[in-house]
């Protein structure tokens, strides 16, 4: 069954008076992955908020006659995403913090247990957040993600901070998602092992 | 229920108690003034029951402005409104929560601290009783006002010190009704105090929720 993921048409972007990148087209079916790729600073992250929402491709009437002179993003399915923060109460025990999500999310087939289990992280469930080092966060945001369970995934950096066996975790969890049919957006600038992706250099779609 | 979740944590972190344990800030500056006040300007019984309720209205008023400073910045650095906003969640569902928990972290504490105050500047208690309805009818305003400033200015690093520049403006309507409901006999004044706090209450969740979109670019 191939049911298009993700369908996202003349995404634009500017940051202040800066025009970061134009005509950015993606398609993803489900399974899929996608590498984007690209210098520091040449609008990644942003691309990747635009796909979550959370930023509105930017107004390009002159390039996009149609729709308004605004880019579209359609997904088919939920989205889940992990940046740099993770969104997790800084003074709080890493269970109960990951605990408030579980309650958000009212997700009962993964468990706040479950989650720090799959990710490595029982032992510290009841250290502070704040004592937890760059890896350790970053493993605690995917027990962030794996809790929330949503369909797809984008992920910035994903690797930032990660050993080698935090590397080969991420890997895998991602070949889990993807083979139980949810589409993986990844922008790092570290190897990452993606079997048969896309790859998207942001470089190639200039404003 | 989304909201209980999200009210439950915002109390668990504002409280007395809570995690970032400054609850008990806005109690203690509005019982300070109540002990300097009379130091300053002589221990007169006449004086301090006749200015004494302006100043501990004036005085909460600045209280209120002390729990800003992490009120929101805090959860936007950690990105707690983006990943809410991917499950759906709005910034002014978030907001909502916010403020109901925001007033419950300062606001009955200082309606419980009006007693000593009043006590410590002789003030009448009919006076007391005036003060108290008044600030029961303003606080929840001032909460909104400090809710919105807060949201505003959680992008800029030097937000805090902006929030009472920012809030004391806003604020003059519910100190003029509010103080001024304890000159008069009728209820007009705290009626005024409380209609301006409902439209505060009513405005500022969408107020907060659009500076924090806002925010994002």
């Amino acid at each position: 069954m191939q049911a298009s993921a993700l369908t996202a048409r003349e995404l634009f972007c500017r940051r202040g008076d800066r025009l970061l990148f134009g005509g950015i087209d993606l398609s993803l079916e489900s399974g899929e992955a996608l590498h984007l790729v690209g210098p520091n600073g040449i609008g990644k992250s942003s691309l990747l908020q635009i796909l979550a929402g959370l930023r509105r491709p930017a107004f390009a009437p002159e390039m996009i006659p149609a729709n308004r002179g605004r880019g579209s993003v359609n997904w088919q399915g939920s989205v889940g995403l992990i940046d740099e923060r993770p969104a997790l109460d800084e003074d709080a025990p890493l269970a109960k913090a990951l605990g408030f999500w579980a309650r958000v999310d009212n997700n009962e087939a993964t468990s706040t247990d479950a989650a720090m289990d799959a990710t490595g992280l029982t032992m510290l469930a009841a250290v502070p957040v704040r004592f937890l080092s760059t890896g350790q966060r970053k493993r605690a945001a995917f027990a962030r993600l794996l809790i929330q369970g949503p369909d797809h995934w984008l992920l910035d950096e994903p690797l930032n901070g990660l050993d080698s066996d935090g590397v080969s975790l991420v890997e895998r969890l991602i070949a889990d998602r993807r083979a139980a049919g949810g589409a993986v957006i990844v922008a790092s600038h570290q190897a990452i092992s993606l079997p048969g992706c896309q790859i998207v250099d942001v470089r190639d779609h200039p404003w | 229920m989304v909201i209980g979740n999200l009210l439950r944590r915002d109390l668990a972190i504002l409280l007395p108690g809570g995690t970032r344990g400054s609850a008990f800030l806005p109690l203690i500056f509005f019982l300070l003034v109540a002990v300097l006040f009379p130091f300053a300007v002589g221990p007169e019984p006449g004086l301090l029951a006749r200015t004494g309720g302006g100043v501990l209205w004036v005085a909460a008023l600045l209280a209120s402005i002390l729990p800003l400073d992490r009120l929101v910045a805090a959860d936007r650095e950690a990105g707690v409104f983006d990943q809410l906003a991917l499950r759906g969640i709005s910034e002014e569902v978030a907001m909502t929560a916010r403020l109901v928990a925001h007033w419950l972290s300062f606001g009955p504490l200082i309606l419980i601290a009006t007693l000593p105050a009043a006590a410590l500047l002789s003030l009448s208690s009919a006076t007391f009783w005036r003060l108290f309805i008044s600030l029961l009818a303003g606080t929840p305003g001032l909460a909104a006002i400090g809710l919105i400033t807060a949201a505003l200015l959680a992008s800029l690093r030097s937000g805090t010190a902006l929030a009472g520049l920012m809030l004391a403006p806003i604020a003059v309507p519910l100190v003029i009704f509010g103080a001024g409901h304890l000159a008069r006999d009728d209820i007009s004044g705290a009626l005024f105090a409380g209609a301006f706090s409902l439209v505060l209450c009513a405005i500022a969740p969408f107020a907060a929720a659009a500076a924090i979109r806002a925010a994002r670019d």
